[in-house]
């Protein structure tokens, strides 16, 4: 039962990171109802280069859901208006045809627009180059099951693992924050026999350059938690909080120093 | 990885504050309601008189209610900053925003929450604490007779010149108190139907901003477990954000329409 929808899109368009940017209403017209969300765009973008115009810049990359990269505020929702999935698993099934859609970039000072609707994400990597890390000795690799790890923990460790560093968490935060995503990194260490080395110098200097990249402060709303295309659940950053806490009040190393 | 910051200085300190000057405040209010609870005894303001003397003039109390000022004024003013520190982290805003969809209206709203009860705060330390310490609360005097637990009330609509603050003694029998009339403060406060008004808006506010605000305390001090979320969210919802601001809304009420 597919069908084709006429759609009006509201788009962001902004030459550079100084520019000021503006929407722009842009038609789509006959759309398949099981494209993807990206492939709409790719439609569009086709139909603007053919006209000689600028295409709408926008980020993508595997387009199966795994690699972070597809962003876009939709109709107010990081990802658009499903749950638990990014911007290119998202079909067009989910709009009715004359529909006006809107499509902004991810909104935070520590996200600068390049283009369009691409921002800047580096400030992740800047968080996970602070810290998000093991040091482990190079050689031959080890044997699997040499280090005992019990299967909850091994769970619970993916489970914030899966975290692909899309952003919609800060996007979807009325503050801004970047909780959600730096909770979820220090706790696939913290929770793993591998990660105890650096386990409270990593939680100090990935909530430190966190501050530093001007991302807000979490006020438990949980709204990451609700857009969170991988269901990173809020437990991480309670448990973030505890990984920094208990490294500023009661440092081992300070004990008897 | 290098030396880190302060802990205060970030965003997880700051949050930490805002954590435990809350959870110290929702403390406060389970003592604060089970004293006005004795607004509702029909004595004439006894009970509620002698425990206004008490709750103002022993030490230890006073040390408290210090550290209760302290903590309003840290709590608004670390609000102040995180929010300010918020909308810095996000110059521009989204044209389509849709915070229904993943989240609860109140917990977006804390800070506007939190304004209502400031002036709310000020409002009441105005009507009852400056009054009793400063202004012109009347006097009372009860003579209760200790056998029999006969009590009679004189209110004194002239204030002696000789006679200031609180005095009880027993006589023949007889117990005496002077005291300040608090009670009376309150009853006369409560005829005005705009601060009846504000003291339950300020109440509903209280409601909704306790029904996130005390399970968001227990999340940023690190403390989200399975076994226990269920307790917090519950304490929160039933006794912070539903007993306790309904027992203090229904005192303006129970003066304005029974008394």
């Amino acid at each position: 039962m597919s069908g084709h929808l006429n759609l009006t899109l509201k788009i962001w368009r902004q030459k550079n990171t100084n520019d000021k940017g503006q929407f722009v209403t842009v038609q789509a017209k006959d759309i398949a109802d099981d494209m993807s969300f990206l492939e709409m765009l790719d439609v569009v973008n086709e139909d603007l280069t053919r006209k000689g115009e600028d295409p709408i810049y926008f980020d993508h990359d595997c387009r199966e859901g795994i690699c972070g990269m597809c962003s876009l505020v939709i109709n107010g929702r990081p990802h658009g208006p499903k749950y638990g999935i990014t911007t290119c698993q998202l079909h067009m099934r989910s709009f009715h045809d004359g529909q006006t859609i809107v499509i902004e970039p991810w909104r935070a000072a520590a996200f600068p627009v390049l283009k369009d609707l691409a921002v800047d994400r580096t400030s992740f990597d800047r968080i996970q180059q602070a810290g998000g890390y093991v040091n482990i000795n190079t050689g031959g690799a080890q044997d699997a099951n040499n280090i005992l790890i019990p299967k909850r923990v091994a769970d619970e460790a993916f489970e914030s693992a899966t975290c692909i560093g899309c952003g919609a968490c800060v996007a979807a935060c009325k503050n801004a924050s970047a909780m959600l995503f730096v909770s979820a990194k220090i706790s696939q260490f913290a929770l793993l026999p591998q990660g105890q080395t650096e386990r409270y110098e990593r939680a100090q200097a990935m909530v430190d350059q966190m501050d530093a990249e001007g991302f807000g402060n979490c006020t438990n709303t949980g709204a990451c938690e609700a857009e969170c295309p991988k269901g990173i659940k809020l437990t991480n950053i309670a448990r973030m909080n505890r990984e920094y806490f208990t490294a500023k009040f009661f440092r081992q190393e300070d004990v008897h120093a | 990885m290098s030396k880190s910051k302060p802990v205060l200085t970030s965003s997880l300190g700051k949050k930490l504050i805002m954590s435990l000057t809350g959870l110290f405040l929702c403390t406060f209010l389970i003592v604060h309601l089970i004293g006005n609870l004795q607004l509702f005894k029909d004595d004439g303001g006894y009970a509620f008189n002698n425990y206004a003397y008490f709750m103002t003039h022993f030490t230890p109390i006073k040390v408290v209610s210090y550290l209760l000022y302290a903590s309003i004024i840290i709590h608004a003013v670390y609000a102040l900053i995180l929010t300010l520190k918020n909308k810095s982290a996000r110059p521009i805003g989204y044209n389509q925003y849709d915070g229904k969809a993943n989240s609860a209206w109140n917990s977006r709203n804390m800070g506007i929450l939190g304004t209502v009860l400031l002036v709310f705060i000020v409002t009441h330390m105005q009507n009852f604490w400056y009054q009793y310490k400063f202004g012109t609360t009347p006097y009372v005097e009860y003579h209760t007779e200790l056998a029999t637990g006969n009590r009679e009330t004189i209110f004194a609509e002239n204030v002696p010149a000789d006679y200031t603050g609180y005095v009880t003694y027993v006589n023949d029998g007889i117990e005496t108190v002077k005291s300040k009339d608090l009670y009376k403060q309150v009853e006369v406060t409560f005829q005005n139907p705009l601060l009846v008004g504000l003291y339950v808006l300020g109440m509903a506010a209280l409601s909704f901003h306790l029904i996130h605000g005390f399970q968001s305390a227990f999340q940023t001090i690190g403390f989200n477990h399975r076994r226990y979320n269920g307790i917090i969210r519950g304490l929160g919802v039933w006794i912070f954000g539903i007993i306790i601001p309904i027992l203090f809304a229904s005192m303006p009420l129970y003066f304005y329409f029974v008394k």
